[in-house]
């Protein structure tokens, strides 16, 4: 244990020597300041903080995650020849460069948020807002790391992967999903409109926040499904443990793949 | 001469001792019923506290029926409780419970028949049919008055506050909750309705029939089934109300249906599934209100004509305006909408660039509904985006040409 804390705080302190994690969380801070006054109220500004949210989180996330693979490749390589735990050394790894950025993202945007009283008046919306945040963070930490490591020789390819895994989730499987509604439209497909859903972290994200601000427009739709997933607490509940199982899967997967790799 | 002006306030103050009546449980007369049939007209008649078990009291003389510290009047589930027939009653600060309840009559803790110029003040009305019950009288004022029952069956529940062929009443201050109309009215002309609060109602917090010129302002309906209705009626003034969390596949913030000549002004209207839904509507200045966090903020139906959506402050509504017209009859001018994306280059204030207020994905919506799970995705933005500047689904004519900068400040 004190040895995974031992790499982790030697994550956290190159990190800071790097700097740019303090500047991501600055771009955060100066972002949701200028929302907060060009953009008038407080769920006007928690929307938009968390549009940006579900579309750079993601990317940031994921390309933070491969370049750490790619750049820190000699200083793995010589971890690995010590005698440390594989498992150890993975979770050192990922911890220490997941939870500065996570940490970023969140006391950037809350700062203001705070100094401004949003915290205080809709403080539900902006924990939801902010932890959403956190929590993309860390999945796509660990899918960039994924990808890393698969692609460990290729950088090119690793990153071209990222950036089309982002595109895809971030946009273009909605309209897939949009697609597929209209051509399958005269079947009934709430179900599989909300387990599609779930398929994809960021949709998931969308739908948290979705529920926190636009309830009254959902309860307007008159399918059955939908209503108890939307007006009972079951939509939160199973989004929220879609998300735990999205978290859960790629860190497993790059650990495994991280344990057998022959470096 | 000192003589006689003695005798005389004698005789008067001996007769306003007689006016008065004292009705008490353990007293000469133990029953409001008996004290109205002793009673003079204009007497004033003072019930002490305890529990009265009643129904059907009539009261045909003018007098005024005060309890003190809240007497209980216990219907015990039997007929109407207080029926008043005659002018000039006034009922004051009683607690009155368990009418009975009917399929065909519309008993009522207090109703009040043909009469004019009543005062129905502070009284508190539990598990009651129907609450106060007017029907065919003139300048009644109700104030103060709590009405409340639990019967979540709309069939089975009657009306807090109900008013039937009503000329000029006040109702004031009264909170209503539970019931099945909060405040009902037809056949009304120029009501007055301000502070009340109307909550938790299975159907309307208000419901507005065939009622011409009244005005309601500075109410609150909240949580109500339908939210509020106004129905068949001209020149209502509608001001500074607060409707709020009025959510359902039917339910709206307010509901205008074949409304002519009226003013909506100064409201607010938070997270309700539909904020104003307006169906035959003409006419109707809709002006200075705030709209936010609702489902949809305006459903205009396209049998509506010559409305105008003035200064007001459309918030973060999932959809801001939705119509079944391609063409637009209405006019939007000067409103802030918080989803505008243009700019202001002379920097006076009002965006350079018109906003289109109808969605593309609100029309995607209106045909397969169950792509309501991709609001606020990036695609649909992108897909809103482009139709905004190239409008070809969504209503050419409809737009805001004036669209505001910032919200407006009240």
């Amino acid at each position: 244990m004190s040895l995974l804390m031992h790499i982790i705080k030697n994550e956290w302190k190159s990190l800071l020597r790097g700097k740019w994690v303090i500047g991501y969380g600055l771009i955060f801070l100066i972002l949701t300041d200028t929302l907060l006054r060009f953009g008038g109220g407080g769920a006007e500004t928690l929307l938009s903080l968390s549009n940006v949210m579900l579309l750079f989180v993601p990317l940031v996330g994921m390309i933070y995650g491969i370049l750490y693979i790619y750049q820190s490749r000699e200083f793995v390589e010589l971890l690995l020849t010590q005698p440390i735990n594989r498992r150890v050394l993975y979770w050192g790894l990922f911890l220490g460069i997941s939870t500065p950025l996570m940490a970023a993202f969140i006391v950037g945007s809350m700062l203001p948020l705070g100094w401004h009283g949003i915290l205080m008046i809709d403080g539900m919306a902006s924990a939801m807002v902010l932890g959403l945040g956190g929590v993309l963070t860390l999945i796509f930490a660990a899918l960039g790391f994924v990808f890393g490591l698969m692609f460990y020789e290729d950088k090119i390819k690793g990153f071209g992967f990222t950036i089309v895994v982002w595109l895809f989730l971030a946009i273009l499987y909605d309209g897939l999903v949009l697609m597929l509604v209209f051509l399958f439209g005269n079947y009934p497909l709430e179900n599989f409109v909300i387990a599609v859903s779930m398929l994809n972290p960021i949709d998931l994200a969308r739908i948290m926040v979705m529920l926190e601000f636009d309830v009254s427009a959902l309860m307007g739709y008159t399918g059955a499904v939908f209503n108890r997933f939307f007006g009972t607490t079951l939509g939160i509940t199973t989004a929220s443990v879609m998300l735990l199982v999205w978290l859960a899967v790629p860190t497993w997967i790059g650990l495994n793949v991280f344990r057998k790799k022959d470096f | 001469m000192i003589k006689v002006v003695f005798t005389f306030l004698l005789l008067l103050s001996a007769q306003s001792v007689m006016a008065q009546i004292i009705v008490s449980p353990d007293g000469g007369i133990r029953s409001i019923k008996e004290a109205v049939e002793l009673a003079e007209p204009g007497a004033h008649i003072q019930v002490q506290p305890g529990t009265y078990v009643e129904h059907n009291i009539g009261i045909d003389k003018p007098l005024t029926l005060e309890g003190i510290d809240y007497p209980v009047i216990d219907g015990n589930n039997e007929g109407y409780i207080l029926v008043i027939n005659s002018d000039s009653v006034t009922v004051k600060g009683f607690e009155i419970k368990r009418t009975g309840r009917s399929y065909v009559r519309d008993y009522a803790a207090i109703m009040i028949e043909g009469a004019k110029d009543f005062i129905i003040e502070d009284n508190r009305l539990e598990d009651v049919f129907f609450g106060i019950y007017l029907a065919q009288t003139e300048r009644g004022v109700v104030r103060n008055n709590r009405v409340e029952a639990f019967d979540t069956r709309e069939a089975s529940s009657g009306n807090g506050i109900h008013l039937w062929d009503v000329k000029n009443p006040q109702i004031i201050e009264n909170e209503v909750l539970g019931m099945r109309d909060g405040i009902y009215l037809e056949f009304v002309d120029n009501a007055e309705i301000y502070g009340n609060i109307s909550n938790d109602n299975n159907r309307y917090g208000l419901h507005y029939m065939f009622s011409d010129g009244g005005r309601y302002y500075d109410n609150i309906f909240r949580r109500n089934g339908a939210g509020v209705a106004v129905m068949y009626s001209d020149n209502v003034d509608m001001m500074n109300n607060l409707f709020e969390h009025n959510w359902g596949t039917a339910a709206y913030g307010l509901l205008l249906k074949d409304i002519n000549y009226s003013k909506i002004e100064g409201n607010r209207f938070y997270r309700n599934t539909v904020a104003i839904y307006s169906e035959g509507t003409n006419e109707v200045h809709i002006h200075a209100n705030d709209i936010e966090l609702n489902g949809w903020a305006v459903n205009i139906k396209s049998n509506s004509a010559r409305n105008r959506f003035t200064e007001n402050n459309f918030i973060e509504n999932s959809f801001d305006v939705r119509t079944d017209s391609p063409r637009n009859n209405n006019e939007f001018v000067g409103n802030y909408w918080s989803q505008y994306e243009g700019y202001d280059l002379d920097r006076d204030g009002i965006g350079d660039v018109p906003y289109r207020p109808v969605s593309l994905f609100s029309m995607v919506i209106t045909k397969q509904p169950e792509s309501l799970i991709l609001l606020r995705s990036m695609f649909i933005k992108l897909l809103d985006t482009a139709e905004r500047i190239a409008p070809v689904l969504t209503p050419k004519t409809l737009y805001d040409e004036q669209p505001k900068m910032d919200r407006i400040r009240r």
